[in-house]
């Protein structure tokens, strides 16, 4: 194309340009901007310095840990989730099915003869997730099975599963005492906490699956077009079923790790919401709503994104429930940005002439989201 | 008993008498009902049942103030859930429905303890409610973003702002506001309503009368049908895509005005996750969630459903609040199915 002579001039310019392209550049800048003010204000307000990590009692320990600690349950569903949005779907029932997951758990070792026992602790975990992945497979079912809109599909779920929860723990709260169920969410594993070896893991294991195997392939052509894929030769239907009982696998495994840092099941509050956190990470972390292209780093920088802006909000002093201000703008930016009709009016002078733009610009709705 | 009659009326054909009695019999077996009323009757005959097995059920539940106390207790539902059909007939859907609710009771509670006048709080908040709607419509056509994505973050937006405003329940003192709460029309010595059951009435009337009869309306299901298509009759596609947002956050706010009559007070944590229950009104109203297709009349019947299974639930008395939930899923479940075939069927 270029001579190597004006490539070789071009190419810190041009080095710069291909980074500010990237997909993960922006969420990056954010995050990194979102961790510094964090720093600054807790040095403003004599807090523990932000930056700093301790080891006590075996563990690591300091306000970098804790994001990531509190942000592992997030980070679980999001990566489900993640998997789903690719195949053009999405998932409303996640939040739910942490509860059930949660609740079977807790139901199942509350009524073992000796609750510290670490095979009946075991046994409960495989049910409830075995439950969870049961759930994820009925959203699976409805989908690929008989054909319902995904977010129909899984609303049927978000109704009546946290009903379930309620029913499994009789509408109350059960409260275990368990030493190995608490270490689930609470204990530390060569001085890491265990949730987020957990995520890790799971985040990894999703990784590896889906980048060194032909199945992300096969999800991104599955969403972006399921009949062309079936065609091809892809069983479009299993495919679906697979990342739906993911999620709901994923869900479970976070539901374990919300009741367990609780101490106990809550079927009305466990992961009330989580389902928009995690499809606000996964559109931060540049996963088309649209399917058909999905990137499970881009996810991990949206979920530590959303931590520390939580944490950031609540170091700030600010009550914390108005970081849902915040998450409006962020989402409302982010989905701008990747629109294309939007980057068209952006820039006016680069019009596609296939594509002529409705008569009215809307620079008025746009003030009207920010204010 | 007359709703009985009105629905079984379409299963005995009335016209000419036919020839001789084997006709006849060929004629009421061979009858179906058009297609597009399927879902409706189907709605009506959930009632119906749920209606006839309470009245079996429990000797108090023919009283008349308990269907009347439904129509009081889902006053908000219906309004909210009218706005909501409007949207889900384009093919679209309004998740910000509760937080508008939250961020106008709040509002409302906040202005009227600084001193404000009852018309100007009322005409605020509804500004604020319709501008919302416009702004999120605006945004949902204009830059091709989902609607499902757009109004999660309104949902954020609105219960944010609620926040900010307050994070906690303020009360309402204030002769308007106590004189709709408490002003009832009787009926007779046991049976009256409140005022926002008659807003209910009106505003569910005059969203008929626009569905069926006005260009806004036909447009509306032209735009769910196809959008596509509905582009290419020139249709004025962009204006009614906004404006069906519009009113949705209208009526959202709206509702959210009716709540403060119902409960007088301004509480951030109000109507968290109604936009569920108007959703599901909309479905089990036999509204296709794809759009294009459905009506009004079976959304009021679905908030009706909803409302008849929570007094069931009530007046059982054992059966506690989480099988609500449950039922309204199979619920949801069983007519999304039916909704398929009739989708499946057609073509």
């Amino acid at each position: 194309m270029t001579s190597p002579d004006s490539q070789v001039a071009s190419s810190p310019t041009q080095r710069l340009r291909d980074l500010t392209r990237h997909r993960l550049f922006w969420p990056i800048v954010v995050l990194i901007a979102l961790l510094i003010t964090s720093a600054i204000v807790s040095e403003v307000r004599n807090f523990q310095p932000f930056f700093s990590i301790t080891v006590r009692e075996g563990g690591l320990y300091g306000p970098l840990i804790n994001i990531l600690r509190y942000g592992s349950v997030l980070m679980l569903v999001a990566v489900g989730m993640t998997l789903v949005i690719a195949t053009s779907g999405i998932d409303l029932s996640v939040g739910a099915v942490v509860a059930v997951s949660g609740a079977m758990a807790c139901l199942w070792i509350s009524r073992l003869d000796n609750e510290n026992s670490l095979g009946g602790v075991l046994v409960a975990v495989v049910v409830a997730l075995g439950l969870a992945a049961l759930l994820g497979a009925w959203n699976g079912f409805l989908v690929a099975g008989i054909g319902i809109q995904p977010i129909i599909a899984t609303l049927i779920l978000l109704v009546a599963g946290r009903g379930l929860a309620q029913l499994i723990t009789s509408g109350q709260i059960i409260t275990v005492n368990s030493g190995p169920y608490e270490r689930i969410g609470g204990g530390f594993l060569f001085t890491f906490p265990v949730p987020v070896l957990l995520a890790a893991a799971v985040t990894a294991f999703a990784m590896l699956l889906t980048r060194r195997t032909a199945l992300g392939m096969m999800i991104e052509a599955v969403g972006g077009n399921a009949e062309a894929s079936r065609l091809a030769g892809i069983g479009a239907r299993r495919i679906k079923l697979l990342v739906y009982t993911f999620s709901g696998f994923c869900a479970g495994v976070a539901g374990l790790i919300y009741a367990s840092s609780f101490k106990g099941a809550d079927g009305n509050n466990a992961g009330l919401f989580i389902e928009l956190d995690a499809i606000l990470a996964v559109v931060i972390g540049g996963t088309s709503l649209a399917g058909g292209r999905f990137s499970l780093s881009g996810t991990v920088v949206g979920v530590l994104m959303i931590q520390s802006l939580t944490t950031s909000i609540y170091a700030m002093g600010v009550p914390p429930e108005t970081s849902m201000l915040f998450k409006a703008l962020v989402v409302t930016a982010v989905c701008l940005i990747q629109s294309p009709a939007f980057r068209a009016k952006v820039t006016l002078g680069r019009r596609r002439p296939g594509a002529p733009p409705p008569p009215t610009p809307a620079p008025a709705e746009k003030a009207e989201v920010a204010a | 008993m007359t709703l009985i009659d009105a629905t079984v009326a379409p299963d005995t054909p009335s016209g000419p008498t036919p020839r001789n009695g084997a006709d006849l019999w060929r004629r009421v077996l061979g009858y179906r009902p058009p297609q597009r009323y399927i879902p409706v009757l189907a709605t009506a005959v959930v009632l119906i049942t749920l209606y006839i097995f309470g009245r079996a059920n429990y000797a108090r539940f023919g009283r008349p103030q308990v269907v009347l106390n439904i129509l009081i207790d889902n006053s908000f539902l219906f309004v909210v859930a009218a706005g909501m059909t409007f949207v889900i007939l384009t093919g679209g859907i309004d998740l910000s429905v509760g937080s508008v609710i939250a961020l106008t009771t709040v509002l409302s509670a906040t202005l009227i303890q600084a001193g404000w006048p009852a018309y100007a709080v009322l005409m605020i908040v509804l500004a604020i409610g319709t501008t919302l709607g416009l702004g999120m419509g605006s945004i949902i056509h204009y830059f091709n973003i989902q609607p499902f994505i757009v109004t999660l973050a309104g949902l954020f937006l609105a219960r944010g702002l609620t926040y900010s405003i307050s994070t906690e329940a303020i009360p309402i003192r204030d002769p308007f506001w106590t004189f709709m709460s408490s002003e009832r029309i009787r009926f007779g010595p046991r049976a009256s309503i409140t005022l926002s059951v008659v807003i209910a009435a009106v505003v569910i009337l005059i969203g008929i009368l626009v569905l069926a009869y006005t260009r806004l309306g036909r447009t509306t299901y032209a735009i769910g049908g196809n959008e596509q298509s509905a582009m290419l009759m020139g249709l004025p596609v962009a204006r009614t895509k906004v404006a069906v947002y519009g009113i949705s956050g209208f009526c959202a706010a709206l509702a959210g005005v009716m709540f403060t009559f119902y409960l007088p007070s301004g509480d951030p944590l109000h109507a968290v996750g109604l936009e569920l229950d108007a959703i599901a009104a909309v479905v089990i109203g036999g509204t296709l969630l794809t759009g294009g297709s459905g009506y009004l009349v079976g959304t009021v019947l679905g908030v009706l459903t909803l409302g008849l299974i929570k007094t069931i639930l009530n007046f059982q008395g054992n059966l506690t609040s989480w099988w609500l939930r449950i039922v309204v899923g199979l619920l949801l479940f069983a007519f999304i199915l039916l909704q398929r075939l009739v989708v499946a069927r057609r073509r």
